[in-house]
């Protein structure tokens, strides 16, 4: 493969996939009130009735709306994820998935260049959130919004991955709304996003065990910990492997030789 | 491989979805610069060959080659000679029809002035020259395929490959469509595999590939086939007597 068509195709399908979004007003306005629903509405109303200890990556006392904004970041990106992924479904049933996979380039690199489209727009509705929550007086330190960057990408990578995988399994768009319930809800509720898992731990030893392999979970605490300007190599060695995991299945379920695949192409 | 090789060349393909035989021992090649119609009924196996051709299934049994480039061995190479006009119309609706365009094009490695010239050559040649800056939304259905037409040509591929691509447009429009592809085979010495099973889409010298259930029935130039006889009856009764 050449570098400069690859490039400058994948240039094109970033560009595309962000005039997609620009064009979907709808779809940022949503992407961004469901998590300040929840930091506005469900922390203020949490925050008496749930008393968090001092845990890394935090060194004082926290209120709880502080604690939920690593995971809030992450569910707009497991919503983008998803979201993409349903684009992707979408796409395959108008056609135009084909014109993306007929296109003389490795098919890896045209999957991959798809999932970077896909999580550079979740990137940008992260930090549209974290502005607003800035401006809620909801604050982290200024470095940590850097440092986010890279665990923000990771991240998103590896729920964009996750999306693609998905993509390739579901027939139709109609079977989209299970995948949604049997995948975004378990993922998201049953991870650090919401509660530490010292508090999981609480509720019951098999709740923390399935929190605690979650990969979304991971993903939220490299968030959190990047905010905070420390590392986590564990969530970070956690992440890489869910992602390296859910994009070699992506690419399996996307092969041309495979059954399931045949009967959509043709 | 020969000295000029074919423009497509289908060897032995067969294909299979589960215990459904779609394509059995499918062989034939198509000459470069011409214009080879492939005649099927619905469920031929017509979709699924340029599913084939495309990469977009992988071949199992049998080879495929695009000016002597192995689809499967050669991808990219393979592709890159190859313009696609798929079935279900592929433009987004919502953007203009050189934005539209100019995404293809870059899939293709096209950039720059380069780019923008063949989009204008392209357009111009389908006649939509003025229609470049207007939604996809806006334009009726013959355009709309034209403008696919012209997207599949960006590149200057060698080989242009249409699956029905005149599936919904009336009379009319379809007739211009087919005069369009005829000449741009004629004239630009274009190899083009045309899929249909609307016998009046297919002309006396143009060559012919009768699919049905999966099986080559005959392949020859279309006034070798008729014999004289509309092509249409020869083609029902063809049909008819293989069901």
């Amino acid at each position: 493969m050449s570098v400069a068509p690859a490039l400058l195709a994948l240039r094109a399908i970033v560009s595309r996939e962000a005039m997609r979004f620009i064009g979907q007003k709808g779809r940022f306005v949503s992407a961004l009130v469901r998590p300040l629903v929840w930091l506005l509405v469900f922390a203020a109303g949490f925050r008496a009735a749930l008393g968090l200890s001092i845990t890394p990556p935090y060194q004082t006392y926290i209120t709880y709306e502080t604690y939920i904004v690593p995971g809030l970041c992450g569910m707009i990106l497991l919503f983008n994820g998803m979201q993409s992924s349903l684009s992707l479904v979408w796409d395959r049933e108008t056609g135009s998935m084909r014109l993306l996979l007929t296109a003389p380039l490795p098919r890896w690199w045209l999957l991959l260049s798809k999932l970077l489209a896909a999580t550079a727009v979740g990137i940008i509705q992260v930090y549209a959130f974290l502005l607003i929550a800035w401006l809620w007086g909801v604050r982290m330190p200024p470095w940590g919004y850097v440092a986010a960057l890279p665990a923000l990408a990771l991240a998103g990578l590896m729920l964009g991955a996750l999306g693609l995988a998905l993509s390739s399994f579901i027939r139709q768009l109609e079977n989209f709304a299970g995948v949604m319930n049997f995948v975004i809800f378990p993922m998201f509720f049953l991870s650090s996003a919401l509660y530490p898992l010292w508090r999981m731990r609480e509720a019951g030893p098999l709740l923390h065990d399935i929190c605690a392999v979650n990969p979304f979970t991971h993903a939220v605490e490299l968030i959190r910990f990047a905010l905070y300007l420390q590392p986590n190599p564990s969530a970070l060695l956690w992440t890489a492997l869910a992602l390296a995991a859910f994009l070699a299945l992506a690419l399996w379920g996307y092969d041309p030789a495979r059954t399931l695949m045949r009967r959509r192409m043709a | 491989m020969d000295a000029v090789p074919p423009g497509l060349r289908i060897a032995d393909v067969t294909f299979r979805y589960g215990d459904r035989l779609a394509l059995d021992a499918v062989s034939f090649e198509v000459v470069q610069g011409r214009f080879c119609a492939l005649l099927g009924p619905n469920g031929a196996g017509k979709s699924t060959l340029f599913a084939l051709l495309t990469g977009l299934l992988a071949t199992r049994a049998g080879r495929i080659s695009v000016l002597g480039h192995d689809v499967a061995r050669q991808r990219a190479r393979a592709l890159g000679r190859l313009g696609v006009v798929f079935q279900t119309p592929t433009l987004d609706l919502d953007i203009s029809v050189a934005a539209n365009l100019r995404y293809a094009a870059a899939l293709h490695g096209l950039s720059g002035r380069r780019r923008e010239d063949r989009i204008a050559a392209m357009l111009d040649r389908l006649g939509l020259a003025d229609r470049a800056g207007d939604k996809v939304r806006a334009l009726n259905g013959g355009h709309r395929r034209r403008a696919e037409i012209a997207r599949a040509l960006l590149h200057e591929p060698a080989v242009l490959l249409l699956d029905e691509p005149t599936v919904g447009l009336d009379p009319a429009t379809r007739a211009g469509i087919t005069d369009h592809v005829h000449a741009l085979a004629a004239q630009e010495g274009l190899t083009v595999l045309w899929a249909t099973h609307l016998t009046d889409e297919v002309r006396p010298d143009d060559d012919l590939v009768i699919l049905h259930r999966g099986r080559v029935l005959r392949h020859a130039s279309a006034g070798a086939v008729a014999r004289g006889a509309p092509l249409e009856r020869v083609f029902l009764d063809l049909t008819a007597e293989a069901a």
